[in-house]
């Protein structure tokens, strides 16, 4: 019984990191009708922001030490943080170690920012090609942009920590007088994510601008000729798209270091939770996404792998020929998408 | 529209010209030439096949470094290195044999027909006479046998899997790094002593050749030491999110942790696993513990805290306390900045064992530098076996090493190392905690875990 909710934790927590990229997918896909293969580039690129903030926080300035050596004999060599000499020890360590968290606060602006350069500069000129035409030069972009990544950050994993109060293990089941020990960051994850398609659905349902999009989606030549320009707003939501997926990859570095071809892992995944999930249904992809997320999961314990050896692998695959063939559009999916 | 001149007899006509005239110089050389790549100018070419993109191109950066140094070393620039500390003293800092020393280098991308395909570039067009590096042992067996095939000599670099110098040994090929046997015969005494003899371990292992034979090593080795195999999980390679293979871990009974990946894969599984509280745990009324059985100091590094306390094994570590290591990690360190890793000095080591060989061979033929590297000039201590024979050396950072005849692997002293808990710098992560003495790691060449292979007949191309 612990081992099987375990495992239901672990899939929540990889279907955490699904379902946002998959919310993004399918948010540019509903608006934009674009099928954005450089959309994992954008969950790297937010993992990155949390390794470039740690790097800014950890920038030090180098005093010799004569009392020490190192490991050629000279004198040592030892680096002191601009920021704990600036805001005192305490502070500046506390800085450092919060460094994931506080990256949120740093990513938004970027991420934003490279969605609407990725829709002004490249993807609006590919609205009125074919979907392969879109699919080539997504994919090619995201090939630069992780090779991007590479000359700068090297192509071994970067260790990012969670904050020292985050680490740990919670006993969950200790409310119900059970051993489910897991770790705090996992669960902050899953949270985080929780929170994060809240506020979009939340965003998409309450609020005017929403009320617009999601009218958009459904018929955009009909809200263009009540005057409102749609396309701004939907390069808006391109934005608002890649910055859930670069929030996704922030909060991920703790889990998994992060490297330069991670977004490329994810990315296929997130495809085939969409169209699980059904293409343009947002709550679709969230609901497949955790549902994969647990899927795979058990798929990988040790009962599974060793009755059908290599179902972890194919597991995501078997079910998505499954829902095609008895639900040609994906679970949640709607008439009218993607069909002429 | 322009009418062609071309028809259809001319155009047979003048590539069969062409064709001929294409293979002229082929038919030449491959007469004048008693092997593959004779050197005839004043230089000579070496081929630097090493992981520059991929999972382990870190690895591959720091192997090429070591490679340049041994060249300007060979070629008497920089202050020598371990020339001035190897037994052997057939190099001069005048080249080799005279030539100077040049190389060209290629992209393995850790995959085996990519490295497969820059090898032979290498050796095609470039001239390469022998190929040295690698980080992967899927890329080592498959460049092995193209060398062997080609009639070139091949110097692995990091290459850590039983078959190897094990079924898919190769005449052409010779392998100074240590091999999964090895790490387990000199890890399980070790751990028996740290943890006591009445464990029970749990593995990961990555699921290709290299991670089989390590996690078949380490079984043998604990459970003659009293272990108990909990269970024994195969990972795909690249796997990622580890939680899944981490979460049975903790019901299972086991109060050890063997994490037989690499890579990434080991900077992941190992964070993961200490992220669900795995050391801090209590199994069976004993600590629970996690062993990586293959550390490297750049995964070491991108691990970060989670190796602290960690034991693992490894071919070399700068911080010994030998001559022929000072000498390579002041030379290396005065011309990067840091210290060497593991994978760097087996390069550098291999580079100066061919050049040595050919000094000795006074050829650059393959088979007479085969004959070089198998020639008996004695044995290792307190090993009584007929096979202990084939070239001994020293001075080359890992103590007196034999060269072993019957395979073409290297027998010497083995490292164990564990996570430092107070790092005095960034390079400093790793302490020694045992060097293992050869006859402890040592093994007959038909053991069951080498056997089926056949070394074969050196083959000199051409």
């Amino acid at each position: 019984m612990d081992a099987f909710l375990l495992q239901i934790l672990n899939g929540l927590d990889k279907g955490s990191a699904y379902a946002l990229i998959a919310l993004g997918l399918t948010l540019i896909f509903g608006t934009l009708g674009v099928v954005n293969f450089a959309h994992g580039a954008l969950f790297m690129i937010g993992a990155f922001c949390a390794v470039t903030l740690q790097r800014l926080l950890n920038l030090s300035f180098v005093t010799l030490d004569p009392s020490q050596t190192d490991f050629l004999g000279n004198p040592l060599k030892v680096e002191t943080p601009y920021i704990e000499a600036w805001f005192g020890k305490a502070f500046g360590n506390a800085l450092i170690d919060w460094s994931v968290p506080l990256a949120i606060i740093f990513a938004i602006p970027i991420m934003v920012g490279i969605g609407f350069a990725m829709e002004r500069g490249l993807i609006k000129h590919f609205y009125r090609r074919p979907h392969a035409d879109q699919i080539l030069v997504t994919f090619g972009l995201a090939i630069v942009l992780q090779e991007i990544v590479k000359y700068f950050f090297g192509a071994n994993p970067i260790q990012t920590s969670a904050p020292e109060e985050l680490t740990g293990v919670a006993n969950l089941g200790a409310a119900i007088g059970m051993q489910l020990p897991y770790p705090l960051w996992r669960i902050t994850y899953f949270l985080f994510a929780s929170v994060i398609i809240g506020g979009v659905f939340a965003f998409l349902q309450f609020t005017t601008f929403g009320m617009v999009v999601r009218a958009g989606m459904a018929d955009r030549e009909t809200v263009g000729l009540l005057g409102i320009n749609i396309d701004r707003r939907f390069t808006i939501m391109f934005g608002v798209a890649a910055a859930v997926a670069g929030l996704a990859g922030v909060m991920y570095g703790p889990i998994l270091s992060p490297n330069y071809h991670m977004g490329m892992d994810f990315l296929v995944l997130s495809f085939v939770v969409v169209v699980v999930g059904g293409m343009g249904s947002l709550p679709g992809a969230v609901l497949a996404g955790f549902l994969l997320g647990i899927l795979q999961s058990f798929a990988s314990t040790t009962w599974a792998s060793t009755t059908i050896p290599g179902i972890n692998q194919i597991i995501i695959y078997l079910v998505a020929i499954v829902v095609l063939l008895t639900r040609p559009r994906g679970l949640m999916g709607r008439k009218g998408v993607m069909e002429e | 529209m322009s009418k062609s001149q071309l028809t259809r007899r001319g155009l047979l006509k003048t590539s069969a010209l062409a064709g001929a005239g294409l293979a002229l110089p082929t038919i030449f050389t491959g007469r004048a030439s008693a092997y593959t790549n004779e050197p005839t100018g004043g230089t000579v070419t070496l081929g630097f096949n090493i992981p520059l993109t991929g999972p382990y191109s870190e690895e591959g950066k720091d192997e090429l470094r070591a490679q340049q140094l041994a060249v300007e070393h060979l070629n008497g620039e920089g202050d020598g290195g371990m020339i001035s500390t190897f037994s052997s003293k057939t190099l001069k800092g005048n080249g080799i044999l005279g030539k100077k020393v040049q190389y060209v280098s290629g992209d393995t991308q850790t995959k085996s027909d990519a490295a497969r395909a820059s090898a032979q570039s290498m050796i095609q067009k470039d001239g390469a006479v022998m190929i040295n590096g690698g980080s992967s042992s899927g890329v080592a067996v498959a460049v092995q046998s193209l060398c062997q095939e080609a009639g070139v000599i091949f110097m692995a670099g990091l290459t850590h899997s039983n078959d190897t110098t094990g079924k898919d040994k190769k005449a052409n090929g010779f392998r100074h790094f240590c091999d999964a046997y090895m790490s387990g015969a000199a890890l399980a005494p070790v751990l028996a002593k740290a943890y006591g003899k009445e464990r029970r371990f749990y593995s990961l292992t990555a699921d290709y050749t290299w991670g089989w034979t390590q996690s078949a090593s380490m079984q043998k080795f604990l459970t003659d030491e009293g272990w108990q195999l909990v269970e024994d999980i195969r990972t795909p390679v690249g796997a990622g999110d580890f939680s899944s293979y981490i979460t049975p871990v903790l019901n299972s009974g086991a109060d050890v942790l063997i994490l037989n990946e690499y890579g990434g894969d080991m900077v992941n599984s190992l964070t993961q696993s200490v992220q669900f509280g795995l050391r801090d745990k209590q199994v069976n009324g004993k600590n629970f513990e996690i062993i990586v059985p293959l550390y490297s100091e750049l995964m070491a590094k991108g691990a970060g805290d989670a190796i602290k306390g960690v034991f693992g094994s490894a071919n070399w570590t700068w911080t010994l306390q030998n001559e022929g290591t000072k000498a390579f990690v002041k030379s290396f360190g005065t011309k990067y900045g840091f210290p060497p890793s593991n994978s760097a000095q087996t390069c550098y080591a291999q580079i100066l064992l061919y050049a040595d060989a050919v000094e000795r061979a006074g050829s650059f033929e393959p088979c007479a530098i085969v004959a070089a590297l198998e020639q008996n000039t004695g044995s290792l201590e307190s090993i009584d076996s007929p096979s202990n024979k084939g070239y001994v050396f020293d001075g080359l950072g890992n103590g007196k090493t034999l060269y072993r005849s019957a395979d073409h692997q290297c027998f010497k002293d083995m490292v164990v190392l564990k996570g430092k808990d107070n790092p005095a710098n960034e390079y400093d992560s790793l302490e020694i905690v045992d060097v293992t003495p050869a006859d402890k790691v040592w093994y007959e060449p038909d053991n069951e875990m080498f056997a089926g292979g056949d070394l074969g007949k050196c083959n000199n191309g051409a």
